[in-house]
Parts: C-alpha cells; structure tokens; sequence
C-alpha cells in the first residue's frame, strides 16, 4: 500500500534496508552466536517486532527457521517482548518495550544488533527467548494479600487518599519484563521487587502482611540467583514503564524494618510447586 | 445428539442466582481435597477461578501458552469495569446494569444471566480493592468512575489506562498465593490441544509442552477452559498475536456446542492499518469519542490536507444521522456508520480506509492543558505508531475486530453440552448477546471466576459420582494420537510453498470482506466457497520449519491457523442462517430505508447453538429467548 517516496505530512516515505546481527541459539545448552542477516523493503512505518517478522518469513520461505523471539500484545503492555538492541534492553527509546519501537527510529544502511536478556536467574530457551519463571516464583513467594474470594468489604469502606492510590499505581505499572535485570551488571531484580513490595506496602489493604511479604520476597530473590543492587540505576533507565528508583529506597526501609521487627521467616520454602518445562 | 438445557432456576429475577446457590449440592471439605479440576486459562476468568477453586480446597492444575500466567490477554484492557455501585449516586442499580446490557446486546441474550452478572458487579470491585488493586480515587479517598459509550451512568471503575493489567495482577497474586500452598500447579508455556472425552464426561485434556514439545494427556475431576476469544481469526485485530480459537474449537468437535460464533465486535476506533507488514491493530480507548469528532470530508474527492478544509465541506457523519447520542453512539453503530462512509469513497488517509477523529474544537474551547491531561498517554501512543502529532492533526481511525461475543455454548452453570466441561470469560457465549457494551468483559470474566463457577462446579462434583479416569484411559490415547497425528501433517511436506501468516492473511480479508462489519447472503456463499480450498491449499503448501519435539513458534501458530480456517466457516453458516440484523451483526439484506438494522423478534430470539459432526454440516440447536422481564423494543440511538 505504501509507496516509496510519497509526499507525507513530516517527509517523505524512505524504504529502509538494514544489517542485522541477531544472537541465535538452538537450546539452553547449546553455544549460540550471533548471526548476519540482510532485512531491505522495511518501511518506516514498521515496529521493530514487524521487521523481525518480515525477516522470519522469509527464512521459512527459504526453509530455515525463524528467529525465535517472545511477543504478544504488540502494544507494550503484556511484558513479553524482551531483546537488547544495540546492547539497551528495549532499545534506544526511553519508555517503551521493544513492541513499541517503531523503524523510522533508525536510520537507512544500519547495523542492528539483537540480544537476549542476559542474566544468570534467566537461562535461554532458544535464540531471543529467556526463561524468566524466577520473577514468577519470587511473586509466589510473598506478592499477595492472603484474602479469600467472597466476603470483601464495600469498596468505599477504606478511603485511600489520591496520592497514596497514586503512588501505588506508579509501582503497580511494572509489567515484570526483566529489562531491569537485563541492564543491570549485577542482573539484580531489586527495581522488579521494589515496584511489587512499594505497590502492596502503600495501600492500607497491604499493611498486615508487610513484614512477612518482604522478607519472603527479598530471600526469593537472592535464591533465584539474581545479584545485589549496585546502585548504578541501569534498571531505570531501561524500564518501559519509568519505575522510579526510589522504590528501591522504600524496598530497602521495608526491608530494614521487618529485620528490626525480626519477623520469624517461614523455613525455606519448598522448590516451587509442580511446574515443568 | 446435542439437548439444550438452559438450567435457569426457577422464581423471580433478583431470586434466581440465591436460589441456585441454595438448591446447589455440596462437596464436602475433606472431598474437595480429593477433587481435581484442571483450569485451562490464567486470564481474568481462568486466574480468578483456579485461585479460588485452590481456596476452597480443590486440587487445580492449571495451564497457559504464556511464560507467566501474569501475560493472558486481559492484560491489555484499558478502559475500565463496570459496577452497579451506583457510588455517584446518579441513578444507576443493579437494574439498570442488566437493562443497558440486554439493550446493548440487542436483546439476544439470556434475561437470568445477565441479571445476575449485574448483581455480582458490586462484588468484584470489594474482592479487587481488598486484593489491592489500585483503582483511580477521589481526593477524599473514594473510588472514581468514568463513563463510557452506550450507557447514561457512571459505572466505570479504572485504573489509569490499564485497568486490565491491575485486575490481572489481582487475579495472579491470588493465583501466586494458592501455588505457593500447593493447591495449584501451574503449567506455564504448555498449550492445551484437545479435550478427552470419556463415556459422555470431560474427563481431562491433551497438551503440549512448548519448550519440549512433548505431549502429554492431564485427567481430573472436570476441566475448565478460559481460552479468552478468537478476534485473530481476521488476522489483523486488537487482540494479542497468540489469541486463537484452538482450545474452544477442540472442544467442539468432541460434542460441545458452540453459540452463535459470527458475532464478532468491531470496535470503532483503532490505528488503520499502514501496510501489507501490519501484524495488528492498535484500539484507541473509546474514551476518546467523549471529546473527539468524527468527520470525512463532504467531497470525495478533496484531497486537501484536514486543516485546510473548512467546517461547511466537513460531514460530522454520526453527529448527522445519530443526533440524540452523537460520536457517542454504541461501537457497532459508530464502526458501521464509518464503514458505509469509507465504502462512499469518503475514507482519508492511505487506501481510503480512515476518518477523522478531530480533538481541535475541544482544545479550543478547554484549552490544550485539558485535552492533554485526559488523553495524554493515547495521543502519545498516536504519535509513536504513526509518527502525527494529534494536537496539531486530526488522528485518523478505523475500525478493527475487537471482541468475540460468541462461544462456546453453556448453561446457567456455565457448563458446555459435554458434562463437566465449563467454560468461563470470552471463550463462553454468554451475557453479552449480539453487542458488548465497554467494560463489561473485565467484569464477566471476574464474575464467572470469583463468584459463579466456583458454586455451580461444585453441584457438578457432588451429583456426579465417577472417579477420574487413568493417562492411559483409552479416550485419552485416542485424543493423544489426534493430536500427534495433526502435528506429523502439519510438519509433513517438503518443497512446500507458503507461510502459515500468508494463509492466515488470505483467510482474514475472506472474513473482513464478507463477515465482518456487514454480511449479505451472496457475500457468506461466496466465502464459505472459498474457504474450503483455502485450507486444502494450506494442508498441502504451508512451510512449517523445525520439528515437532523443540520449542517451535511456528508450529504453534500453524495449528492455530489450521484451527481458524475450519472454524472460519462455522462462523459463516451462523452468520448466513442468521437473516435478521441485530447488534454486531448486520444483514444487508435486512435494514430499514435509512440504514438502521432491523431485528426479527418473530424468527430469530434464539441462541444459535451449532453441533460438530464429522464431514457434514453443522447442526442447528436453538435456545429460545424468553424476555419476562424486559420487552425488546427497536434499540435506537437516533
Ligand atoms: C485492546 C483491548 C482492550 C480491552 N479493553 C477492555 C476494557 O476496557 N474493558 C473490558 O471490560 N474489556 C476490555 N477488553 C476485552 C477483555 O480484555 C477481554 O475480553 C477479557 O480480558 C478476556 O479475558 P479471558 O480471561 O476470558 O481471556 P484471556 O485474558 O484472553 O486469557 C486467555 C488465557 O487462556 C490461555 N490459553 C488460550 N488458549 C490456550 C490453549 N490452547 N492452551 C493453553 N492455554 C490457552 C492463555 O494463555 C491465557 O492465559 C479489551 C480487549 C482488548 C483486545
Ligand atoms: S521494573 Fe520496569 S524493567 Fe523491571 S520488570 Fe518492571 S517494568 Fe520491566
Ligand atoms: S509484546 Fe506485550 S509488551 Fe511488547
């Protein structure tokens, strides 16, 4: 439908041809390395994830296979979507998911280069695609309010104030897509666990259980692997939702302050229950 | 042979729902334990059911496609959910919220459901608060509300613009809570490819481990599906790319019948398409309407630049034909009236296929500050995908399927025709009729979860008296090998010629040309025509690289492809039996002089609930729609 070079308000249409180096690896324990590949006719209309499937077609038309990489809702807001360009988790632009990067972002002749998320916690399934269960088991180890369904009281019977309800929201926003991790030297998931904790610890409903929740969450995360915050405020840079590093500040006194209380920890828990690859 | 009992409980309306919680048999506790359901789903309805079946002291197995059950589909809604608190106090009630939904579907939906999904409204938003989801407040710390399309109250409860993702988050956390107690087992990244069916019950499923790709069947007590809906089918959508219709379509053909699979929602404003490369639609929340206008150009042929034409050569179409609710007419309504307008030739922006969507008399008159605090993340969103600033130009929009109100067919306990098999969220059929109203989804699939299931399975277990049945239950091999045999073929050719996309995208324009916004018989002949050498097409030529015992994406999506292309025609042969317009569906053939829909209470107040057989025709079951309470009236918006 788009034809080069028609006259458009804000310029004109140019057809993008571009180099891309993409890390390719069969399995989680095969060596997997990064390979050229040719991509023209893209225009810049385009999302970064449509470019890669223009690519993908036509490796299945010349019987290879396609670039495996995760995606779902397009529209940056689901967390899947996970690929380092050019070295930035969700690439150049600040803000937004890989899903949300459009091609007029890149210049014509380019090389582009497209990693995985890389962290320890999260082992490679195949080419672009990481195993990020780890921040699911650090959920299920503390990131709820026990309540039963049924019972609740009315809505309106605690009154939250518009900043608190705020404030939550602002953490409430992480969609867990791990750029933080992946950004970080020490693929830490402190700004994941503060953006958890700070959403729950805010609102009244979340006070009970604050004790136990973080500590539960912290000892998660250290048990999957994942480093200590070094500070560097990577992870904040990166993350799609601008999750505020001072969450990582309220994670800390949360944290301060259950060890103060010196809350009795659960023993450890148990491997997380049942799930199989 | 397929009988449809509707199971409605007897009495008045407000009673219905207590009394079947009454009349209901229970399973006892230390029973319960013993009890497995498996719960296909962790969307709003699959998360709220399988956290609240662990809760209760069933042991739940419970499966996704996705890597975490934290990405299901419903993490995208924007919008809002709908309660009859009435906290504005501006005359809303539980009545008022099943009368607008009935109205809404365009009086084709169950009288009994509805009313009690209305009624358990007021109690989702309680269980969502006390799981901390942090909806949108007032300064003095009380819940807001928002209103949207359809309606004349203020019922809409948000959470910025992503309500969706924080009823989720509520959804999963409770979810999170039950696995770390050992009640749920959850199988993430392992998609569901079949149902077993033994003597006449649900006894289990058929699925994939997508890393290995190994198949395994799963067997328990029932099993649930909250398989989310199957817009995809038209290949481009505002749904996610993995949303198919695979797991509900499966379940059909093992004997459960599916309702009324043509009506489909087209919602009015999403992103038009830009090129042949597009892989979906992005929605532009119906919010926008609020303050936006819609208008073509009166000329076709004025190819002027939106700016540069002046109001008197501008046709403000909706405002024009619907003056009583203007831009706010109800989707199915607006998305046809911007549909006519592009066929006309009146369309702007590439292809033709585009209206206006003008923010400029609302910026003049509240100022741009306004405009930006309301809308400032959708313009933003605007301006990344299309790179135009809609401040300074008018945003062009198109509209886009959205939202599937069929599926599988169920009763008042949201039970298919096969025993033990219930179906809850989208993938059911229920409760909104031929037409969603905004923000009701969010609520069915809470209500189905949290508060209906969880009582009417329980009735199921406790009269139905049949342990499960062993993995290597013959009717379990069988369904194992149905499946292993459609992987071998789809894997199967060498030197063979087209994607699995290229198929989807040729099905997709079948669809959108003939059953999309508006359907005509000669127009569902010709599709249901070419359909069938379509897939034959695609069982001979489609590339599927790689192997079946690998993580293989493009296996996945070809098996959801192969599933779209045959049930493509179930959804042709409901649209052209169907010879009435209501709601989403809309018969050219049956319209009034100036283009409103007509309905035909006389011959179609039925549900179409068709059955699978093998190489015929669909069959035709009908659940006839009794209106006690509501009459139908004409549904006019003028
Ligand atoms: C862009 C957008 C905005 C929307 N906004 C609103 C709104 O504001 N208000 C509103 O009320 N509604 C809205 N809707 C509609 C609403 O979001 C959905 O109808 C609803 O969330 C569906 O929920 P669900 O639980 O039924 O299914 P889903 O959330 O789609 O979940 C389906 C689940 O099933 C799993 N699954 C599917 N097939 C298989 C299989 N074969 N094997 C294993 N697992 C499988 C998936 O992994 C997923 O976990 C919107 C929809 C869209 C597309
Ligand atoms: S904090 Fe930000 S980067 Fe980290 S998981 Fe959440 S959204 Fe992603
Ligand atoms: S694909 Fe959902 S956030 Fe990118």
């Amino acid at each position: 439908m788009l034809v080069a070079g028609r006259k458009r308000r804000g310029g004109y249409r140019r057809i993008v041809k571009l180099t891309l180096r993409i890390w390719r690896q069969r399995g989680p324990n095969e060596r997997g390395g990064l390979v050229t590949y040719q991509v023209d006719d893209i225009s810049p209309d385009m999302s970064f994830l449509e470019m890669l499937d223009a690519l993908n077609q036509q490796l299945i038309m010349a019987g290879e296979e396609p670039v495996a990489f995760e995606h779902d809702c397009r529209e940056g807001i689901c967390g899947s979507c996970s690929l380092v360009i050019d070295g930035v988790p969700h690439g150049p632009d600040r803000g937004v998911t890989t899903c949300q990067l459009y091609m007029r972002r890149f210049a014509d002749g380019k090389t582009i280069t497209i990693e995985p998320w890389r962290a320890r916690a999260f082992p490679i399934v195949k080419d672009l695609v990481v195993d990020r269960r780890a921040l699911d088991r650090i959920m299920q180890a503390g990131g709820y309010i026990s309540v039963n369904t049924g019972g609740a009281v009315d809505g309106n019977t605690l009154l939250i104030g518009k900043e608190e309800a705020e404030t939550a929201m602002d953490a409430a926003s992480c969609i867990g897509c791990g750029a933080c991790v992946a950004a970080c030297k020490n693929a830490s998931a402190m700004l994941f666990v503060a953006a958890k904790v700070a959403h729950l610890a805010t609102l009244p409903q979340g006070k009970p259980e604050r004790t136990r929740r973080v500590m539960a969450m912290v000892q998660a995360m250290d048990r999957e692997g994942f480093g200590s915050c070094g500070n560097q405020y990577e992870c904040e840079a990166v993350c799609p939702k601008n999750i505020s590093v001072r969450f990582i500040a309220l994670l800390n006194r949360e944290y301060l302050r259950a060890g103060i209380l010196g809350t009795k920890m659960p023993a450890q828990s148990d491997p997380p229950h049942g799930e199989s690859y | 042979m397929i009988i449809l009992d509707s199971n409605i409980p007897p009495g008045p309306l407000e009673m219905k729902w207590d009394r079947r919680r009454f009349s209901g048999k229970l399973v006892s506790p230390a029973n319960k334990r013993r009890i497995k359901i498996i719960v296909v789903g962790t969307g709003l309805a699959g998360a709220s059911a399988a956290s609240t079946l662990g809760q209760l002291g069933y042991q739940v197995e419970c499966f996704c496609f996705h890597d975490s059950p934290r990405r299901a589909h419903s993490i995208a809604a924007q919008g809002g959910i709908n309660a009859a608190k009435n906290y504005q106090d501006d005359g809303d009630s539980v009545a008022r919220l099943f009368y607008d939904t009935i109205k809404g579907g365009d009086f084709r939906s169950r009288e009994a459901s509805v009313y009690r999904l209305a009624q358990i409204s007021t109690q989702i938003i309680d269980q969502c608060v006390a799981l901390g989801v942090p909806f949108a407040r007032e300064y003095g710390g009380q819940l807001a509300n928002r209103s949207f399309g359809g309606v004349q109250v203020s019922r809409t409860f948000y959470c910025r613009g992503q309500t969706g993702q924080q009823l989720l988050l509520g959804a999963y956390s409770a979810l999170c809570w039950q696995i770390e107690r050992g009640q749920v087992t959850m199988r993430p990244r392992t998609e569901m490819l079949d149902v077993i069916v033994a003597d006449g019950h649900a006894r289990g499923i058929v699925v994939r481990d997508l890393v290995s790709g190994r198949l395994s069947a799963h067997t328990a007590h029932a099993v649930v599906l909250a398989t989310g809906g199957y817009s995809n089918v038209y290949y481009l959508s505002t749904n996610a790319s993995g949303c198919n219709v695979t797991a509900t379509y499966r379940a059909w053909k093992q004997g459960a019948a599916f309702a009324n699979p043509s009506f489909t929602q087209i919602h009015p404003t999403a992103i038009p398409p830009a090129g042949d490369h597009q892989a979906k639609l992005t929605l532009m929340s119906e919010s926008l309407r609020n303050d936006g206008r819609l208008w073509v150009p009166v000329s076709p042929s004025d190819r002027r630049s939106p700016n540069a034409i002046p109001p008197s050569e501008r046709d403000y179409f909706l405002e024009r034909r619907y003056p009583r609710f203007g831009n706010l007419v109800p989707r199915d309504v607006a998305s046809r009236a911007v549909k006519a307008i592009c066929d006309e030739g009146r369309g702007v922006g590439p292809g033709g296929q585009g209206v206006y969507l003008d923010f400029s008399d609302v910026i003049r008159q509240q100022g741009i500050e306004v405009v930006r605090e309301r809308y400032g993340n959708l313009f933003e969103m605007y301006q990344r995908i299309t790179g135009e600033n809609a401040y300074e130009v008018p945003m062009r929009i198109y509209p886009a399927p959205h939202y599937t109100m069929g599926g599988l067919w169920v009763d008042y306990n949201l039970m298919s025709t096969i025993p033990g098999l219930f179906v809850v969220g989208e993938a059911n059929f229920a409760d909104h009729g031929a037409n969603r109203l905004g923000a009701s989804s969010l609520m069915q699939g809470l209500a189905d979860g949290y508060f209906i299931l969880p009582y009417t399975i329980g009735h199921y277990l406790a009269t139905v008296d049949s342990p499960p049945i062993a993995e290597d239950h013959g009717a379990a091999r069988a369904a194992l090998e149905r499946v292993e045999a459609r992987i071998k073929k789809l894997l199967q050719g060498k030197g063979r010629r087209r994607t699995a996309a290229s198929f989807h995208r040729t099905l997709g324009k079948i669809l959108w040309d003939h059953c999309g916004m508006s359907r005509c018989a000669a127009g569902l002949r010709a599709a249901l025509e070419a359909i069938p050498p379509l897939r034959e097409e695609f069982w001979q030529n489609v590339v599927v690289p790689g192997s079946g015992d690998m993580f293989n994406q493009e296996l996945e999506y070809a098996g959801r492809v192969a599933d779209f292309l045959e049930f493509a025609e179930l959804m042709c042969h409901d649209a052209l039996h169907r010879e009435e317009s209501c709601g989403a569906h809309f018969r050219e053939e049956y319209q009034t002089e100036d283009g409103e829909p007509r309905r035909d209470d006389e011959r179609f107040a039925y549900v179409a609930a068709w059955e699978y057989r093998e190489g015929e025709a669909p069959v035709l079951h009908k659940e006839p729609l009794n209106f006690e309470f509501v009459q139908p009236t004409t549904r006019s918006y003028q």
